[in-house]
């Protein structure tokens, strides 16, 4: 009886869960850390060098073969105007799927400082993304949310992406 | 039918695209006079399918209007009406506004109705005028009355319709139905229409048992007691109604009562055909061999169905799919048609694929250097599969020709009738395959040239007789394989190119310097230039050149090569050089600082060794290489790519000469590497089009190249370089 309820108990908390709650994936980039939706998450790679693309823009840093998919690589510090870092051993690609309002679907990969932690977020946890205050252009954030005194800025992917890659940049170098 | 047709819809719609060619096809092969009656039923087979598929999706006003077309075909095929060129005429003009209808029912457009009501009069008035000419517009007002009052009459129509409903437990008995079909099939010509009503509730339905009746018209001369004869083993097992066939009370009326009202019946009665062998051939104790007997049993049936009117939507539809192997579904479509031969052959060699695999699974647990020959054997047979597979896997995207071929003849007849010449078409090569997206892309070139060479290539039956050359111009479409390529080839035998005029054209327009000196094939070849297409000067002369330049850079961006022979008086050749596949393209791979890039071999000239005193510098910022007699451009590669080398001295490296779009460059290199076929992988997948870059390949290290598009890495350097020609180049 008392195991029945507990079950009981467990399958209502997961229909909680699944309520309006998403899991996200946290990296970090330059001491700050990030989330995006865990089911734009393809897979999580090391970095092991890429072929550079001629004529593009400074954050595309190539393409990589993964199994037989060629993807670009856009280096994250870039895009968000950080430091250039040098990369190390905790320095991964994040092989993200996305869609954008084009409705295209991309596979690319983002070199991040290193992957943190996967939490459940509620809907309502997700805070509006101040006008200011982060370096990130504020069209990427989709909200901000605290856990543990933590703050973590929910990135929009599938529009960053199809900003970053997609859309043509005015100013290529040269 | 409350199910979700929509899935069906597209297949509908591809089907109804193959029986319009297969309609078009038979009608241009249909000799006037003569009736050749095979001809006469495929034509009939394919618009039949149409109708009844429509009529499935309810597109009344598509089956009614091939309706009328088809009673027409039917009185052709039974001999009451002779084959007139007014009628091929009519009948063709009608399969053109089919097409129309159907395809603005795809697009859910309107249909013109107006168009359809003139063509379905024009036709009605012929079906009403035996051996009249029907091109004029009709006069009557009530088209309807002369089709129902102008039965399709069969020679000796006579015969029985027998109602046949077993009883449910006929099948216990090892009674079959349908061998009771093939016996009266015997006797003359049968038509089948199946009754489902009696079929009960899915929670009702007894596998077992028999639901179904039959009605049956049967054409013959046999006595009732004949016919009684056939049902005589199944004697109080059934109940049979014979009566007397009446051809006039046969036409439309006699069916519906079966399947309810008149709108549903055709729909019902489409099903039908399926169901009714699927049942059969289940329900019966019988084996599978049986069963397919049963399916069989199907084309025949059709063949022979001499009421369109009655039975018609019952017939075609389960034929028309199994007998059309392959062929080109329309314009953009997302699917394919592959034959089984090829689809076993794959499956065949993914089951190769998979015992090697196993074979070399086995040294992953234990290895020792004793095992080393036989794990070199088992790779060296991967590598066999996996080649065998990719080509096995390439040959699914090829398709015959013939489905860009096929249009052709109709052209060719609508032009030389209108240009008043007389013009006779040899089609060869046409089962050629190659891809798919190759055949898509080249059909509208090739309808192109061929207008070329009908409209200004050949001359009027006239002109040619004076200069000694039979009235009837030819004008051939070849297809043939050479060494990794399609060739194709338009060949007329008009009145070729006058290279004067071409010369004086191209000089009076800038296209060439007036003093450059060209060959009898470059200057043949300008009328692909741009800038050269101004139709009216050149129409005067032989008329190519409208548009030349478009073909040829559709036939650039497919990775061929377009160029024409011509000899004047005699007629001209153009050919067109295709890769087999857009998927894989021969490569050459040179080394630029750390980087590997791949040129396409089709553009390269040559590889040389430079001699840095043949470099010269122009305006101080342009190094030109004098190759022969010509200075060309040369490009680094590494400045252009911004790339680090410590090849930058003109000694030190390779110069590989390229050639797009008659503009030759040199591409400095650090090195060559080597030949190899890339599978080219698309960077707009995931990423964007980029500058000079055609695509990606994936090297046998596992890193990425990048393929150069070398017309495009030429027309970026000459923007940024302002614009040179050959001329300015000259002058340096």
């Amino acid at each position: 009886m008392h195991n029945t309820s507990q079950a009981e108990n467990v399958a209502e908390k997961n229909i909680h869960i699944n309520q309006g709650t998403d899991q996200y994936l946290t990296f970090m980039l330059a001491g700050e850390e990030y989330g995006l939706n865990i089911l734009n998450v393809q897979e999580i790679k090391g970095w092991e060098g890429a072929t550079p693309i001629p004529n593009t823009p400074e954050h595309v840093l190539g393409v990589i073969n993964l199994r037989g998919t060629v993807v670009p690589i856009i280096d994250l510090r870039n895009c968000f105007g950080l430091e250039k870092a040098d990369f190390g051993t905790t320095t991964v690609i994040i092989v993200v799927k996305t869609r954008g309002e084009d409705n295209y679907e991309r596979v690319v990969g983002m070199v991040v400082d290193a992957v943190s932690e996967v939490y459940n977020l509620n809907e309502s946890a997700i805070e509006n993304t101040p006008s200011m205050g982060t370096v990130v252009s504020t069209e990427y954030i989709k909200g901000l949310a605290t856990i543990d005194d933590k703050m973590i800025i929910l990135l929009n992917i599938n529009h960053m992406i199809e900003v970053e890659v997609g859309k043509e940049i005015a100013q290529l170098p040269n | 039918m409350s199910m979700d047709m929509s899935e069906f819809l597209e297949v509908f719609f591809e089907e109804c695209e193959e029986g319009l060619d297969v309609m078009e096809t038979g009608l241009l092969n249909l000799g006037t006079g003569e009736v050749d009656v095979e001809e006469i039923n495929t034509i009939f087979r394919a618009a039949h399918s149409i109708k009844g598929g429509s009529a499935t999706f309810d597109m009344l006003e598509i089956a009614g209007f091939t309706h009328v077309m088809e009673t027409l075909l039917d009185q052709m095929r039974s001999h009451e009406r002779v084959v007139t060129t007014a009628a091929v005429d009519l009948l063709l003009e009608s399969v053109d506004c089919l097409r129309e209808m159907i395809d603005a029912t795809r697009d859910e457009e309107d249909i013109d109705e107006k168009r359809v009501n003139n063509l379905k009069q024009r036709l009605e008035v012929m079906l009403a005028n035996k051996d009249a000419d029907a091109s004029e517009a009709p006069e009557t007002d009530n088209p309807a009355d002369n089709v129902a009052s102008n039965p399709a009459k069969e020679p000796g129509g006579e015969g029985w319709v027998i109602d046949f409903y077993p009883h449910p437990d006929i099948l216990k008995n090892g009674n079959e139905p349908y061998r009771l079909f093939e016996e009266l099939r015997q006797l003359g010509k049968l038509n089948v229409v199946c009754n489902l009503n009696k079929i009960p509730d899915y929670k009702n339905f007894n596998p077992e048992e028999n639901y179904l009746g039959w009605r049956m018209e049967l054409v013959t001369t046999v006595n009732e007691d004949r016919v009684r004869e056939v049902f005589a083993w199944i004697d109080g097992e059934c109940e049979i109604d014979i009566k007397r066939l009446d051809t006039k009370s046969n036409e439309s009326g006699s069916v519906a009562p079966l399947s309810g009202d008149g709108e549903a019946m055709s729909a019902t009665a489409v099903e039908t055909t399926t169901e009714t062998t699927d049942t059969v051939s289940e329900a019966a104790s019988s084996s599978g061999s049986e069963a397919e007997g049963a399916n069989e049993q199907n084309p025949p049936a059709a063949e022979s169905a001499p009421k369109p009117a009655a039975v018609t939507p019952s017939k075609t539809s389960a034929p028309a799919k199994t007998s059309k192997a392959k062929k080109k579904p329309s314009g953009e479509s997302g699917s394919i048609r592959v034959s089984i031969e090829k689809i076993d052959s794959l499956i065949n060699l993914v089951g190769e694929l998979i015992i090697t695999q196993s074979m070399l699974s086995q040294f992953t647990d234990e290895f020792d250097m004793s095992q080393i020959e036989s794990l070199r054997d088992g790779l060296g047979q991967l590598t066999r599969n996996s080649r065998e597979l990719q080509e096995t896997a390439m040959q699914i995207r090829m398709l015959p020709i013939s489905s860009s071929f096929n249009r052709f003849p109709r052209l060719v007849r609508d032009m030389s009738s209108k240009l008043g010449k007389k013009v006779e078409l040899i089609i060869s090569g046409e089962g050629t395959e190659l891809d798919k997206t190759v055949l898509e892309k080249i059909a509208d070139p090739l309808v192109h040239l061929v207008r070329n060479s009908l409209d200004h290539g050949l001359e009027m039956p006239d002109k040619r007789r004076e200069s000694g050359k039979p009235e009837t111009g030819t004008i051939e479409l070849r297809a043939f394989h050479e060494g990794g390529n399609i060739v194709i080839e338009v060949v007329d035998d008009g009145a070729g190119i006058n290279k004067q005029r071409v010369y004086q054209k191209a000089v009076e327009s800038g296209v060439i310097a007036p003093d450059e000196k060209l060959t009898d094939e470059e200057i043949n070849n300008l009328i692909f230039e741009p800038g050269f297409s101004t139709a009216e000067v050149v129409s005067d002369i032989s008329g190519r050149g409208v548009g030349m330049d478009v073909v040829r850079r559709n036939i650039n961006e497919l990775g061929g090569q377009i160029y024409i022979i011509s000899e004047e008086g005699k007629g001209s050749t153009i050919s067109i050089r295709l890769p087999l596949t857009l998927a894989i393209i021969d490569g050459q791979l040179v080394k630029v600082g750390t980087e590997t890039y791949v040129i396409p071999m089709l553009s390269i000239d040559e590889s040389l060794q430079i001699n840095p005193r043949q470099i010269k510098r122009y305006k101080g910022k342009i190094d030109l290489y004098k190759l022969r007699d010509e200075y060309i451009p040369v490009l680094r590669l590494h400045k252009i790519f911004g790339l680090q080398t410590d090849v930058t001295r003109f000694e030190d490296g390779l110069l590989v000469v390229v050639e797009a779009e008659r503009k030759r460059v040199g591409l400095f290199v650090d090195e060559l590497l080597g030949q190899q076929q890339v599978v080219i992988k698309s960077l707009e997948k995931n990423f964007r089009k980029v500058d000079a870059l055609s695509g990606a390949t994936i090297l046998g290290d596992g890193t990425v190249a990048l393929i150069m598009d070398v017309a495009s890495l030429i027309r970026q350097h000459l923007l940024s370089q302002g614009k040179i020609n050959n001329s300015s180049l000259e002058a340096a």
